[in-house]
């Protein structure tokens, strides 16, 4: 290995990217730009669910019921309606995603010591986000139960008393955020995409170009070449990750937890890693465009779909839960929410960082074996 | 002193030999033409003698060292420029030079002095700062060559350097190249123009895989081709030509321009039968004379019509 060469060619590859300013600021916003969309985009919290309150009877305690609801910014009451047939009507046109109906008898039930029903229609086309209301809903109604059950109790002289009262308490995460909990996985695709895409187009074009054929000829050695290459890519990409972090600070609050070297580190390894997908890529495909198509798929789909980034990997068959180790992501974005959001140590993660170097060491053999043999046969 | 030593070398691509069991010597100092038609194994040969592909059997010193057992040695002492343009072209010329200075290993002064000579050959001092793209063919080839020889190697490979480039920037180059030979590195140099190998110290010509010529460009005229040659001017080219063929004391016709050339049987020199056979053919004869064989006679004859250079 020879320093002076490797820093010939990581200049030279400064040199392309400044040359190219346009290209440079793509590169340097798209992952902020990207942040911003997904961050408040990709949201699974629900927030003021619209609802329409069908009261046939208007008594205190429907009121009392309503105003449990509506005063968590969870519901946001829009109207009242005094008809059923304007039921199917409300729900056809999403004027509100749930409709509150209580019956005429609703006081008179409750009095009488019987079950008062209130019925919570709710639009059931968006699972998610139906799961979440009804959720919500039960547990108002729950809170409400508890202290209407201890007003009767105590009209009477009975003290009242909860047989198991559950107080979950979320720790890392108490509000329970999802940009939170996305941010770790946004900084794993965006970090994989443009290492693997910029490298395996930066090495592609010189197939391209024909002036491999000069390097090729001269004494560089392809792990010099390799170096000097990747480096420039992976310094810009550590300043994507910085980017993104620092945004994430100031649009969604994301701080980090845990140590800073630790972070560095663990980047710099996802980084090796995820740039020798380019290096295959590039091995691989003989046009930019071809490189371009095969590391953003390779890239791209398995850190969104299969990298417990949006769909948590437990919860895949078993045969899935093989597959998500083609991406390096799952095991970057692990330990991204543990430094990130659970500030924990090296003893925490370093399983995780192993498989990142495995991986690496996987890749860049399948290369220079698939290199080896096609340079045999040229 | 011999620069390169090839000996049987040989290259097979599975069933495929690309390059059979060729031998020559390249004299140090000397401008090497290194001849044959496409797929003849030109490109295969001259990555075998810059030590990026593996010879299957044989070997070849070139500069000293074995490009069997020793590739990456022989690459030190070489200097290549292909066929493509091989610079960057979104870089300046300045930025082009130090990256194949930085990848040779030269730094500060050295560096420094030699993107002096290299911008003094390609015309470009003081414009170190213009982009590369910008630059006209000429001149770009100039600039490549200066890169492929800018740590100052004993021997320097040239594929095809003058492909595609005008015909005045094309006798610039070869001034360069004999420039070059002059201060004594060996230029070994692959070319389609046969008028240029006529510049050329010693050629050889292969023919798929095998060495089919070799010598000087005069003994190659006069060694491999017995027979004389024509010149004839006429009213009506293809039918003199498909006239011609048919006699039996023309050996080949070939079409050179406006003219044809013929080569006849050694002892034929009845100028006046060839006359006499046009004119009952309806055909004018303008002017006929022996002349002294071209190298592309020379290569006809030796590759048959069917594979110009």
């Amino acid at each position: 290995m020879n320093l002076k060469r490797i820093r010939a060619i990581a200049k030279k590859e400064f040199k392309h990217l400044f040359r190219d300013i346009r290209m440079l600021l793509i590169l340097l916003l798209f992952p902020v730009f990207l942040l911003g969309i997904f961050g408040y985009a990709v949201n699974f919290d629900v927030h003021h669910i619209k609802i329409v309150v069908y009261d046939e009877e208007n008594s205190m305690i429907s009121k009392e019921f309503i105003n449990s609801l509506t005063k968590s910014t969870y519901f946001d009451l829009v109207g009242y309606i005094n008809n059923d047939s304007q039921i199917r009507e409300i729900l056809d046109e999403k004027k509100a995603q749930g409709i509150v109906v209580i019956s005429k008898s609703f006081s008179k039930d409750f009095y009488s010591k019987q079950e008062a029903k209130i019925q919570f229609l709710i639009d059931g086309v968006d699972g998610n986000t139906a799961n979440i209301i009804q959720f919500y809903s039960t547990a108002a109604t729950q809170s409400l139960n508890a202290k209407l059950t201890t007003e009767v109790l105590s009209r009477v002289g009975t003290k009242s008393f909860m047989p198991i009262d559950l107080r979950p308490i979320f720790w890392f995460n108490p509000d329970l955020k999802s940009t939170r909990f996305f941010i770790p996985g946004l900084i794993a695709m965006i970090l994989i995409i443009t290492a693997a895409v910029s490298v395996s187009l930066s090495l592609v074009r010189e197939k391209e170009r024909g002036t491999i054929e000069q390097i090729n000829v001269s004494s560089i050695k392809s792990s010099e070449l390799l170096i000097g290459k990747t480096l420039p890519y992976v310094l810009l990409a550590l300043v994507n990750a910085a980017m993104i972090l620092i945004a994430g600070y100031i649009l969604f609050d994301v701080v980090v937890k845990g140590s800073y070297p630790l972070l560095f580190l663990s980047t710099l390894i996802f980084l090796i890693a995820s740039t020798s997908i380019g290096i295959l890529v590039s091995v691989v495909s003989d046009s930019q465009q071809v490189a371009f198509s095969i590391a953003t798929m390779v890239t791209m789909l398995p850190s969104f779909i299969l990298s417990g980034f949006v769909f948590p990997i437990e919860s895949m068959p078993a045969i899935i839960q093989v597959i998500t180790n083609i991406t390096p992501a799952k095991f970057f974005i692990n330990v991204l929410r543990a430094i990130v959001l659970r500030g924990v140590g090296v003893f925490a993660i370093w399983d995780q960082l192993l498989y990142l170097i495995l991986y690496a060491s996987i890749l860049l053999g399948a290369a220079i074996l698939i290199y080896n043999k096609k340079e045999a046969k040229n | 002193m011999n620069s390169i030593e090839v000996k049987n070398l040989t290259k097979k691509f599975g069933d495929f030999v690309s390059v059979d069991n060729i031998s020559f010597n390249v004299k140090q100092a000397e401008i090497f033409g290194f001849l044959g038609a496409n797929g003849a194994g030109k490109s295969t040969t001259i990555r075998m003698l810059c030590g990026i592909l593996e010879p299957t059997f044989g070997d070849a010193v070139v500069g000293g060292c074995s490009v069997a057992k020793n590739p990456d040695s022989v690459k030190q002492n070489i200097g290549y420029m292909s066929q493509r343009f091989s610079l960057y072209n979104d870089l300046a010329v300045g930025e082009n030079l130090d990256f194949f200075g930085g990848v040779y290993g030269l730094s500060n002064q050295k560096l420094n002095e030699r993107k002096k000579w290299v911008l003094k050959i390609a015309n470009l001092e003081g414009k170190e700062n213009l982009l590369t793209g910008s630059l006209p063919g000429g001149i770009k080839q100039r600039l490549a060559l200066g890169a492929a020889v800018i740590h100052q190697p004993d021997i320097v490979f040239l594929d095809e350097p003058t492909s595609g480039v005008d015909p005045i920037s094309r006798r610039n180059f070869w001034e360069l190249i004999n420039e070059l030979s002059s201060e004594g590195t060996t230029v070994f140099v692959t070319t389609h123009y046969l008028e240029e190998a006529e510049f050329c110290n010693n050629i050889i010509l292969i023919d798929a895989g095998r060495l089919i010529a070799e010598g000087n460009p005069k003994q190659l005229k006069t060694d491999y081709l017995k027979n004389s040659i024509y010149e004839i001017e006429s009213d009506r080219v293809i039918e003199a030509l498909e006239l011609l063929e048919k006699q039996n004391f023309v050996v080949e016709t070939s079409i050179f321009g406006n003219n044809i050339h013929i080569s006849v049987e050694e002892k034929f020199n009845d100028l006046s039968r060839i006359n006499k056979l046009c004119e009952e053919g309806g055909i004018t004869i303008k002017r006929i004379n022996k002349i002294v064989p071209t190298l592309e006679d020379v290569f006809i004859h030796l590759l048959g019509n069917e594979k110009i250079l």
